[in-house]
């Protein structure tokens, strides 16, 4: 096991992720970050103060479940725990941007676009991803990353203060 | 540690994670649901967790979610229902499951088929869930036994109705932030009913305590033995109570010997304007539906600020999604 980012390095890294976002808002559009259940949605909360150190202020939060559009029930079976999403603002018009902790195959970011857009009309939806491994199976890729690593058949694990008491990326073979 | 490459890995990390992640987390190990008195106390946490989850999908935009897209869904129903098939059908439709419903009258029972025949050709057809509301106790298990997809019982004879029970507690716990500890009444003709039965097994697993109340020849003692108290006399005990249910009389007991005359059951188990008075200021008032107005309770108290009785219909709707849902995920990862 390795330790790809430690505390200090996931800190300095979401704060240029903000740079970068912040750069690419377009004028005069409300601007919500949406973070995918779980770790995406505690990343997504991290960038608001970050985003409003750019300058970037009146960020709309919002948290995801995508239990219910996954493509594959049947191999979760029956421990997948279905939990609330929580978008408390109409997504219609809004410049989305999707965040989540680590990008793989690309099956989550599919169910999680589904589900966005059942709830509205954003006028763009942009990923941001703490760590890109490779490794997908749909053609969809990230805007903004942290972090990109050929992690091939190893595991990358993100641990976040929030629920795992320290902040860390890990990779173990 | 295991190896991402292996589809089948990932998806453990992901339960995993979890499970890890959701200390009180349990897993709803059930393709069926027959009953409430065979689940765990925490198997009906999940279930209420679940079903929160799903409330918010009958108020967004698009008012489905893709969870059983391509899965068909069976109303079996040997006995009249509107509103609990109704609320079947919608549930699976809000989670894009086709649904086609299958009625006594126009079935091939009333030609001599037998229970066991007909669902196995339902089955035969390709349905991976049916709802079965059946007149005689044990219909729901007996067809649970003959067939391989999941079964989930709508109400059968006097023996349960799950997710009647299941909705109950959710709407409780809705208004009353918990159920341990509460003091639960369920009024009226319970010896003959299924939903006394699923609220009682339910709701003693969750810590709460129950008492039947009504006439001796409704409410017998015999249920002291699964946990229930047990009273004749409404007045004497309802400012004691959280939470009143009262449940429907059925027009056709009235008259028989257990059932002198409307006019007296009312006078002395209805939910009168006089008697809610007495009752505690925040109680909470439940009915299965459909009320009889004026008999197990007013026009006032039906219709009044303490009472939950349309919540309870609208909750409905999300616990049906989160019992077909959580069946038919334990038999597809099965």
């Amino acid at each position: 096991m390795h330790v790809l980012l430690d505390d200090a390095g996931i800190q300095t890294t979401l704060g240029r992720m903000a740079r970068e976002i912040a750069a690419s808002i377009p004028p005069d559009c409300p601007i919500g970050v949406i973070g995918i259940r779980r770790r995406g949605d505690e990343l997504a909360r991290r960038l608001i103060p970050l985003l409003e150190s750019c300058g970037v202020s009146d960020v709309a939060y919002g948290s995801l479940d995508i239990t219910l559009y996954r493509d594959d029930l049947a191999e979760i079976g029956p421990a997948a725990v279905v939990r609330t999403t929580e978008i408390n603002f109409d997504v219609a018009g809004y410049y989305l941007i999707l965040v989540d902790d680590v990008i793989f195959t690309g099956r989550s970011i599919r169910a999680a676009l589904d589900a966005i857009i059942d709830l509205g009309r954003p006028k763009s939806i942009r990923l941001a991803v703490l760590v890109d491994r490779g490794g997908r199976e749909l053609p969809i890729q990230p805007d903004f990353v942290g972090l990109r690593t050929d992690a091939g058949d190893e595991h990358v694990t993100v641990s976040l203060r929030e629920s795992n008491g320290v902040d860390r990326v890990d990779v173990e073979s | 540690m295991s190896r991402l490459s292996d589809p089948l890995q990932s998806v453990k990390r992901i339960v995993a994670e979890a499970q890890v992640a959701q200390s009180e987390s349990t897993i709803w190990p059930h393709r069926n649901l027959l009953g409430l008195e065979s689940l765990s106390a925490a198997e009906i946490r999940l279930a209420l967790d679940t079903a929160q989850a799903f409330e918010d999908v009958s108020t967004r935009s698009v008012k489905k979610v893709p969870a059983l897209r391509g899965r068909v869904v069976v109303n079996l129903f040997y006995e009249d229902s509107t509103r609990t098939k109704t609320s079947f059908t919608l549930a699976a439709q809000r989670l894009s499951a086709d649904i086609i419903d299958f009625s006594e009258r126009t079935s091939s029972t009333s030609k001599g088929e037998s229970l066991r025949d007909t669902v196995r050709n339902i089955e035969a057809m390709g349905v991976d869930i049916i709802i079965c509301r059946h007149p005689a106790a044990g219909a729901p298990h007996l067809i649970a036994r003959n067939v391989k997809c999941c079964v989930i019982n709508a109400g059968d004879g006097r023996h349960e109705h799950p997710t009647q029970g299941l909705l109950d507690m959710y709407t409780i716990r809705q208004a009353k932030g918990k159920i341990a500890g509460l003091k639960v009444a369920i009024v009226g003709d319970v010896v003959n009913s299924r939903v006394a039965r699923s609220n009682l097994f339910g709701l003693l697993k969750l810590g709460a305590e129950v008492t039947f109340v009504g006439p001796a020849t409704l409410v017998p003692h015999g249920f002291e033995a699964l946990g229930a108290k047990i009273c004749h006399d409404f007045d004497s005990v309802i400012g004691q109570f959280d939470v009143i249910n009262m449940l429907r009389i059925q027009k056709e007991r009235i008259s028989s010997s257990v059932f002198p005359s409307v006019q007296e059951y009312s006078r002395l188990f209805g939910l009168s304007n006089e008697r809610m008075a007495r009752a505690k200021p925040d109680v909470l008032v439940m009915h299965p539906g459909p009320i009889n107005r004026g008999v197990e309770m007013s026009p006032e108290v039906a219709d009044g600020q303490q009472s939950a009785v349309l919540r309870q219909v609208t909750n409905g709707l999300a616990v049906r999604m989160a019992v077909m849902f959580l069946c038919k995920q334990a038999a597809e990862g099965a």
